[in-house]
C-alpha cells in the first residue's frame, strides 16, 4: 500500500526520524494558515509547496493545465504559498511515473525551506537474499537509484538488520562513514538511520526511500522527500491504515477487486483471464501471448475462493469493454473446481454472456465441476489442457 | 522415503477450521498418517476422526507427531510455525498465504540453529506420490517415480506434475516453496536434497519473476547436479514490469529479477528451459 509523502513524514517523525517542519493543506486558505504558522515557528519566509500524489518525479513533472509549473515549488511568504497552492490544487500532474494521463492533485504539503549542502540517498527494503530488512545508503542522492543499482552497484552500501537488535549503532556508523559524513553530520545520520530502521520494523513497511536525504551546512540531517510503502499483509494489525489509504489514487477496478480479496491487474489486451494461483495466472498470460492473443488482465482468484468471489471476479473481467473472450484456467488444489464452476454459472446467469468463454478445469473435485458446466446449458467451450484452452480462446475471440 | 516425508511420517494439522478439515480429510484418504489436530481451546474435540490438542507439544507427546501442516490464518501463522519448531517438529509445512514479511523475518531468526525445516508459507505443501500427501495438492494427478518437482507456484506445480504423469513419468517428491519474499526454504535448499537422494534421477524446477533464487539455483545445479538432468520454466515473461515485482527486490539484486535474466542464467548452467507452461513435461522427457 502506498501513502502520501506528508503521511510518511508524520509516521517517521514519530520514530525520531528528522523531517522538515510542515503540514498538509487541502485548500488555498488552509495553505495560507499553515504557511503563517510555519513562518512564525521558524522565522524563515522561505517555504516549499509540494503536490501530493502517489508517484515520484514530481519536481520534474508538469501540470497538464499549466505546463510551466512543476510539482514542487519554492516560495517566499504565506501569500505566495497560498497563491501557489491555488495554482496546484485541482490540476493534473504528469510525471514519468504517472503515465500520460497524470494524477489529479487534491492535497499539497507546505514545508520550511532548507539550506542544502549535500544530497544523498537512504532506504530500506525487505531483502529476499538476506531474508531480513536491509538498509541502504548512497552518497549520490536526488537521482534515480535504479540507475545507480544497475550501473554502479558498488556505490550502494548495505547493512542487514538482525530482527533481535534492529540496525545496530555500529552498522549505522558503517553506513554514515561510508557516505563520507564526519562530525555532527555523522552523529545525526547514525540517529536518522537507526530511527528509520525502527520505523520500518514497527510500522510493517515494505519499502522506505529517503531521496534525497539532505545534509545542511551546520551538519543537520533531514528527509527532504520520503516514500514509505506498507506491507498489505500486515493490514490486520494496523487499524490506523484505513485513514491513510487514498482510494482516489487507485485504479477503480483494482480497488473493487481488492475489496473482494482478488488479485487483479488491468492490462491492455482483449482476452480476459480468470486463474487460480499467481504463477499459473502469469503463465496463462504468457501462453495466450504465444498463441497470438493479448491478455486483458492478470487475475488470481486466490486460495480460498468461494462461489461469491468467483462470481465477483467474472463480473470484474466483464466490466472491461476491451474483453472479446474469456479464458477460465483452474487447476484446483485448495480451490475446488465445482465451486468455481458454480460461481461462473451464477455470474453468467446474472449478467449474461456476450463473448466466447473457454473453461479449463483440472484438480480437486474436477468431475463435479465439469458436470455443473455441462448441465448448465451455457455456451461454454471446454478445454483439454492449458495450451488447448489458450489456442481456442485466441481463435474464438478473433 | 524420498526427500522429506513418507508413509511413516506422523502429521499434526495446526488450524482445524473448514480448510484444515477439508484438506486433512483428503490427506487421510491419500494414505497420509494424520495423527492429530491442534487448535488452542479445542483440545478434546474430534478432528476428522483424530484427537484435537490445545498445543503442538501435547500432540507430539501423545501421538509422536514429527511433521506439521499449518492452515492457521495469516495473523497467527507465524506463531504457529514457531510453536511447531519449539515442540520438536522436524518438518513444518505452512500453507497459509498473506503472512506479513516482518513476521517471517522474525520466524526465520527464530528457526536459525533449530532442526526444523520450514516449507512455505504460501505454498501447496509436499507430496511423496504413493506414500504421503501433506498439503492441498490434488493427489490423483501424481504417480510414484523418479523425478523431483520444486516450484515457487502452487498451481504451476500441479500443471507440471499432470504433464509428467500423462507422459508416464512418475515423481519422487513434489513440493512448492511458496511465492513469498521470505520463504522458509529456497530452491537451493531443496535441490541439495534432490542431489543427495538416490531415488531422484531428474528435477523439474519452476520459478517466476522477482528476486534471484533462480539464479542461485542455476549456480548450484551447475556445480552439484551432474548426472541428474534439470528442466525448468519461468513464469511471468509477459508480466508488465514494476506492477508485481516492485522495484525493491530489483534494487537489492542489482537489476536482476526479469524472466529473461533468469532464463539466461538457467540455460548457461545447462538447464533446459521450457518455452511455455504447456511443455514443461515434454522438456523434462527430452532429457531422459
Amino acid at each position: 500500500m502506498k501513502i502520501h509523502e506528508y503521511q510518511a513524514k508524520a509516521i517517521l517523525r514519530k520514530y525520531g526520524v528528522a523531517v522538515p517542519k510542515g503540514k498538509p493543506a487541502f485548500s488555498a486558505d488552509e495553505a495560507r494558515k499553515v504557511a503563517e504558522e510555519l513562518i512564525r515557528e521558524t522565522g524563515n519566509q522561505t517555504l516549499v509547496v509540494k503536490a501530493q500524489i502517489h508517484a515520484g518525479g514530481r519536481g520534474k513533472g508538469r501540470y497538464k493545465e499549466d505546463p510551466e509549473l512543476g510539482g514542487v515549488k519554492v516560495v517566499k511568504g504565506a501569500e505566495e504559498a497560498a497563491k501557489m497552492a491555488a495554482r496546484m490544487l485541482g490540476k493534473t500532474l504528469v510525471t514519468h511515473q504517472t503515465g500520460p494521463e497524470g494524477k489529479k492533485v487534491a492535497r499539497i504539503l507546505i514545508e520550511q525551506g532548507m539550506e542544502i549542502d549535500k544530497e544523498m540517498y537512504v532506504g530500506g527494503v525487505v531483502d529476499r537474499v538476506a531474508q531480513r530488512i536491509t538498509m541502504m545508503a548512497c552518497a549520490e542522492g536526488g537521482v534515480e537509484i535504479e540507475t545507480i543499482a544497475a550501473k554502479t552497484p558498488e556505490k550502494i552500501l548495505k547493512e542487514s538488520c538482525d530482527p533481535l537488535t534492529g540496525l545496530a549503532a555500529f552498522q549505522a556508523r558503517k553506513l554514515a562513514f561510508g557516505l563520507g559524513l564526519k562530525g555532527a553530520a555523522n552523529g545525526n545520520a547514525v540517529k536518522f538511520l537507526q530511527a528509520l530502521a525502527r520505523a520500518f520494523d514497527g510500522e510493517d513497511a515494505s519499502l522506505a526511500e529517503i531521496n534525497p536525504l539532505v545534509i545542511t551546512k551546520s551538519g543537520e540531517v533531514f528527509a527532504l522527500d520520503a516514500k514509505f510503502n506498507l506491507d498489505d499483509n500486515a493490514e490486520h494489525r494496523h487499524e490506523e491504515w484505513h485513514e491513510l489509504r487514498d482510494t482516489s489514487e487507485e485504479e477503480p477496478t483494482e480497488l473493487e477487486a481488492k475489496a473482494a480479496d482478488l488479485s487483479y491487474v488491468k492490462l491492455d489486451g482483449t482476452i480476459g483471464c480468470m486463474v487460480n494461483g499467481a504463477g499459473l495466472a502469469m503463465s496463462t498470460m504468457d501462453i495466450i501471448k504465444q498463441f497470438g492473443g493479448e491478455p486483458a488482465n492478470f487475475l488470481d482468484v486466490g486460495g480460498a475462493a468461494d462461489k461469491e468471489r468467483v462470481t465477483k471476479a467474472f463480473k470484474i473481467i466483464m466490466k472491461d469493454r476491451n474483453v472479446k473472450g474469456i479464458f477460465v484456467n483452474i487447476f484446483g488444489g485448495i480451490v475446488q473446481c465445482d465451486v468455481v464452476a458454480q460461481g461462473v454459472v451464477d455470474a453468467v446467469k446474472e449478467i449474461g454472456l456476450t463473448v466466447p468463454l473457454v473453461v479449463r478445469l483440472e484438480g480437486t473435485n474436477v468431475e463435479a465441476g465439469r458436470k455443473i458446466l455441462k448441465d448448465s446449458g451455457l455456451n461454454v467451450t471446454p478445454a483439454l489442457d492449458m495450451a488447448d484452452g489458450a489456442k481456442k480462446i485466441v481463435e474464438l475471440a478473433r | 522415503m524420498s526427500i522429506l516425508c513418507d508413509k511413516n511420517t506422523r502429521v499434526v494439522v495446526q488450524g482445524t477450521g473448514r480448510a484444515g478439515a477439508f484438506h486433512a480429510k483428503q490427506c487421510l484418504d491419500y494414505g497420509t498418517q494424520i495423527v492429530a489436530g491442534v487448535a488452542p481451546g479445542k483440545g478434546g474435540q474430534d478432528f476428522v476422526g483424530r484427537p484435537t490438542y490445545d498445543t503442538v507439544a501435547e500432540a507430539v507427546k501423545k501421538q509422536g507427531a514429527d511433521c506439521s501442516v499449518i492452515f492457521v490464518p495469516a495473523a497467527g501463522a507465524a506463531d504457529a510455525i514457531m510453536e511447531a519448531a519449539d515442540a520438536g517438529i522436524r518438518l513444518i509445512i505452512c500453507i497459509t498465504e498473506g503472512i506479513p514479511a516482518m513476521d517471517m523475518i522474525k520466524v526465520k531468526r527464530y528457526l536459525a540453529g533449530k532442526e526444523a525445516r520450514l516449507i512455505g508459507p504460501n505454498g501447496p505443501g509436499v507430496i511423496t506420490p504413493g506414500e504421503a500427501k501433506i498439503g492441498i495438492m490434488p493427489g490423483y494427478i501424481h504417480k510414484p517415480g523418479n523425478i523431483g518437482v520444486v516450484s515457487r507456484s502452487g498451481t504451476l506445480t500441479y500443471e507440471a506434475v499432470d504433464q509428467l504423469t500423462r507422459l508416464g513419468i512418475g515423481q519422487s517428491t513434489c513440493l512448492g516453496i511458496g511465492g513469498d519474499q521470505v520463504p522458509g526454504s529456497v530452491f537451493v535448499d531443496i535441490l541439495e536434497l534432490f542431489a543427495k537422494d538416490p531415488k531422484t534421477k531428474g528435477v523439474v524446477m519452476i520459478g517466476e519473476i522477482g528476486g534471484s533464487a533462480e539464479e542461485d539455483a542455476a549456480r548450484f545445479v551447475k556445480e552439484n547436479m551432474k548426472g541428474k538432468p534439470v528442466a525448468a520454466f519461468i513464469a511471468g515473461k509477459t508480466a508488465p514490469p514494476g506492477k508485481r515485482m516492485g522495484h525493491a527486490g530489483a534494487i537489492i539484486a542489482g537489476g536482476k529479477g526479469t524472466a529473461k535474466d533468469k532464463i539466461e542464467a538457467l540455460e548457461a548452467a545447462g538447464i533446459k528451459v521450457a518455452p511455455n507452461p504447456a511443455e514443461i513435461g515434454k522438456t523434462l522427457a527430452s532429457l531422459l
